[in-house]
């Protein structure tokens, strides 16, 4: 690595040469703040943050923006300077004064980058007062934008356009005008948003947030009439910890089923089982089409960002995907049909709530042909984020981190190892690759690793022999390279039977409606790396690696379904799509 | 200032649907072409409608929202189209200090036109310039073309009714 000398504050430091100076400045552990910066997304210069003065080749300092600015050799760089402070207070006032500074009442304070900053930098009010902008609020979809609280970072956009290859937010109007929208002003209820939610954990303030859908919760909690029962995703359990102050990657799974039952839930179950539930479903699909014929290349259904993408910007290839519900959708189905009729419930007496990381999961209760009860009852009432749980036991006041374990409640408390992975890119792939080659090889598998489709790149692609068969497969997570992939197979580039895509980077672990950590962590911790390692490990140490060798499931088929992919299972644990185009 | 959307119905025809996409086609593979596409699109349409970006949108691969950013951000594009009494008052500087401000509040009173936008059946529109020159005029306003100077709020009405 070619490298050159600097002096940052007066000490010599050895940097990579081709860094920016906010890069050799973290790296000399030195921080510079920051707030439009988003590192390999967003590097832009826009809000003049991480300004510093450098001098070159012994010509006079001068101010520059850090994030943006390459350093040179011999170059002297000073982060703290009287002059910088004042301008960066100075360019925190600005951004205040056309802000409407309501921290009391807004869902990023104690974790919003503006007002760490302000607080750093001691600004309260502006001092400068004049005009302001006044946004109504947009609060149709999951996803809801507040104008009045955006600093114009255009994070949020270089996230929507870039990774998930879907921009429909961006800047319109210019100057004092300047605002985020969708084109001629339209509602994103009204565009191809997938409600991924990518957006708001990359927004470094209060002006994107998911639709907050605790309130039902707590009052069906205090309804006696309601039996309300909550099931987890596999990568809540690896994030909740996040909320109550642990290091990303921290498993938390015995703490977060306590704190559920300290809420109320009359029954806290694991998602993971119904993830081994799809894959069951999903594989014996999958061997069909391969077998028998069918839409090649099967694609996964389980995230509901994906499924909307697909519909929007390839709905000629809604075909190709898997009609099996996702693993929320086939909780509900099952708890209210077969669960309700064991307990001898109306299913309208259920309140079925879902713990998930993903925003999009909040549109998916509301699609149509998610009704296995009938008579309109949806399969999930209420789809709560990682962070909506987060605030209802903070709300509780419930003392999370000294809580001790707990476990779930049967019958839904056993989840396989290939159902924990499902929150990670590639796991679903791995978890039914374990299944499809038993089915088709007709024998127990002694290796169920599949390293080859783990991993956070972007698209991943792998071929496997099992007996005279060659499956092909590839793996995409986050929108914009689930575009490039399904691009090569349209012509004819790459050619596969088999793909898992996920809407948000690097899977469930990094989904929308995960805890926010700011851009700084971002930089320096690869969340997705961190937090599927819990999920691997989870699946590691368990001694049910494949999702057929759970016996609920087993037992679901035995009591209820008969076979996979039978006429019941399809009435129940199916759905089907619609062909939205743009 | 912000840019108003506009309510005047679409009314392009396949010849102009033609030209639009033989103009879009002829940047293929251009980089950094959206500005002489809108140019040349505003100048087969007149604006730069909903309908005409989504074609743009399309055959680009260019998300609507960034185009429309391009749009709103540039003064020499409109999303309105001129009305068949294209009214334009001048902001410019001179005329501005002379109390254009007061003529094209007027006129947007007397027609029932907000500035930037034109009447919802197509046949007023009202602009906002900026110094078209004739600043010994001032203020100044044009109609289709023809310059009116050395305005006062009362002339407006009498000079407008002759275009009813
Ligand atoms: S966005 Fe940040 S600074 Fe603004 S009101 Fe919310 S917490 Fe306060
Ligand atoms: S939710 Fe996803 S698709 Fe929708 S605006 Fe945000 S980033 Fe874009
Ligand atoms: S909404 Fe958030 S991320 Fe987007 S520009 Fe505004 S402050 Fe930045
Ligand atoms: S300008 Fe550098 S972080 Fe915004």
């Amino acid at each position: 690595m070619e490298t050159v000398n600097v002096k940052i504050n007066g000490r010599d430091y050895v940097v990579p040469a081709n860094a920016t100076v906010l890069e050799a400045a973290r790296a000399a552990k030195i921080d510079i703040p920051t707030l439009c910066y988003l590192k390999d997304i967003n590097e832009i210069g826009a809000c003049r943050l991480c300004l510093v003065e450098v001098s070159e080749g012994g010509r006079p300092f001068r101010m520059v923006t850090a994030c943006v600015y390459p350093v040179t050799d011999g170059m002297e760089i000073k982060t703290n300077t009287p002059k910088i402070i004042a301008s960066r207070k100075m360019n925190l006032e600005l951004l205040l004064s056309n802000h409407d500074k309501k921290c009391l009442e807004c869902v990023r304070s104690t974790n919003c980058e503006l007002q760490t900053l302000c607080r750093q930098y001691g600004v309260s009010e502006s001092r400068f007062q004049g005009a302001t902008n006044h946004y109504t609020i947009d609060d149709k979809t999951p996803i809801i934008r507040d104008n009045n609280k955006c600093i114009l970072c255009r994070r949020c956009v270089a996230v929507c356009g870039k990774v998930q290859g879907v921009g429909v937010i961006g800047a319109n109007d210019r100057g004092f005008d300047t605002h985020i929208a969708s084109a001629f002003e339209n509602p994103l209820a009204a565009t191809s948003c997938i409600n991924c939610g990518q957006c708001i954990v990359n927004c470094p303030v209060g002006a994107l947030y998911e639709r907050d859908d605790t309130e039902k919760v707590f009052e069906a909690l205090a309804n006696p009439d309601k039996h309300v029962l909550i099931c987890t995703a596999p990568s809540v359990r690896a994030q909740i910890g996040e909320c109550f102050g642990y290091e990303p990657g921290t498993d938390c799974e015995g703490k977060m089923v306590a704190a559920l039952r300290a809420l109320g839930f009359e029954g806290v179950y694991d998602m993971n089982l119904t993830a081994d539930l799809t894959i069951v479903e999903e594989a014996t699909e999958l061997v069909g089409r391969i077998q028998g014929g069918g839409a090649l290349p099967m694609i996964t259904s389980c995230s509901p960002g994906w499924i909307k993408f697909c519909e929007h910007y390839f709905p000629e290839m809604t075909e190709n995907l898997s009609t099996c519900k996702s693993p929320q959708q086939m909780f509900g189905a099952v708890v209210k049909t077969y669960y309700a009729q064991k307990m001898g419930w109306n299913p309208e007496d259920i309140l079925f709530v879902s713990a998930i990381p993903c925003t999009a999961k909040k549109f998916e209760v509301g699609r149509p042909d998610q009704s296995a009860a009938g008579n309109g009852i949806p399969d999930v009432d209420v789809a709560i984020t990682t962070r909506e749980v987060g605030r209802m036991i903070q709300k509780a006041g419930i003392d999370f981190r000294h809580l001790e374990d707990e476990a779930f409640d049967a019958p839904f408390d056993i989840g396989s190892g290939a159902g924990a992975i499902f929150g990670a890119t590639g796991g679903v792939m791995e978890a039914a690759l374990r299944y499809a080659a038993e089915l088709i090889l007709h024998t127990k598998l002694e290796k169920v690793d599949f390293p080859e489709v783990r991993g956070t790149e972007g698209i991943k692609v792998a071929a496997y022999k099992l007996g005279d068969l060659t499956v092909r497969v590839a793996v995409a997570s986050g929108t914009g390279n689930a575009k490039e992939l399904l691009n090569k197979v349209k012509s004819g580039e790459l050619d596969v039977q088999f793909i898992e895509i996920m809407a948000c980077p690097g899977g469930c672990v990094n989904g929308g409606g995960q805890p926010i950590q700011p851009a700084h962590v971002r930089a320096s911790v690869d969340l997705r790396a961190v937090r599927a390692a819990v999920l691997y490990n989870d699946d590691s140490l368990n001694n049910l690696r494949k999702s057929q060798d759970n016996l609920a499931v087993q037992k679901l088929y035995d009591e209820f379904f008969g076979q996979p992919n039978s006429e019941k299972a399809h009435h129940i644990l199916h759905t089907s799509y619609i062909k939205r185009g743009l | 200032m912000k840019k108003k959307l506009t309510t005047v119905v679409f009314r392009g025809t396949p010849e102009q649907e033609e030209k639009l996409i033989a103009a879009i086609d002829k940047y293929k593979g251009v980089k950094g072409a959206m500005m002489p596409i809108l140019q040349e699109a505003q100048s087969i349409y007149g604006y730069l409608p909903i309908e005409v970006q989504k074609i743009i949108a399309e055959r680009t691969g260019v998300s609507l929202e960034e185009i429309y950013g391009i749009a709103s951000f540039y003064a020499q594009f409109k999303l309105n189209p001129d009305g068949e009494v294209a009214v334009a008052v001048c902001l410019g500087t001179a005329c501005y200090v002379k109390g254009s401000g007061q003529i094209i509040e007027e006129v947007s009173k007397q027609l029932n036109v907000a500035v930037g936008s034109t009447s919802p059946d197509g046949r007023y529109s009202l602009e906002a310039t900026r110094c078209i020159g004739a600043c010994g005029l001032a203020p100044v306003m044009t109609i289709n073309g023809e310059v009116y100077g050395r305005l006062t709020v009362a002339e407006v009405a009498g000079i407008l009714e002759k275009y009813r």
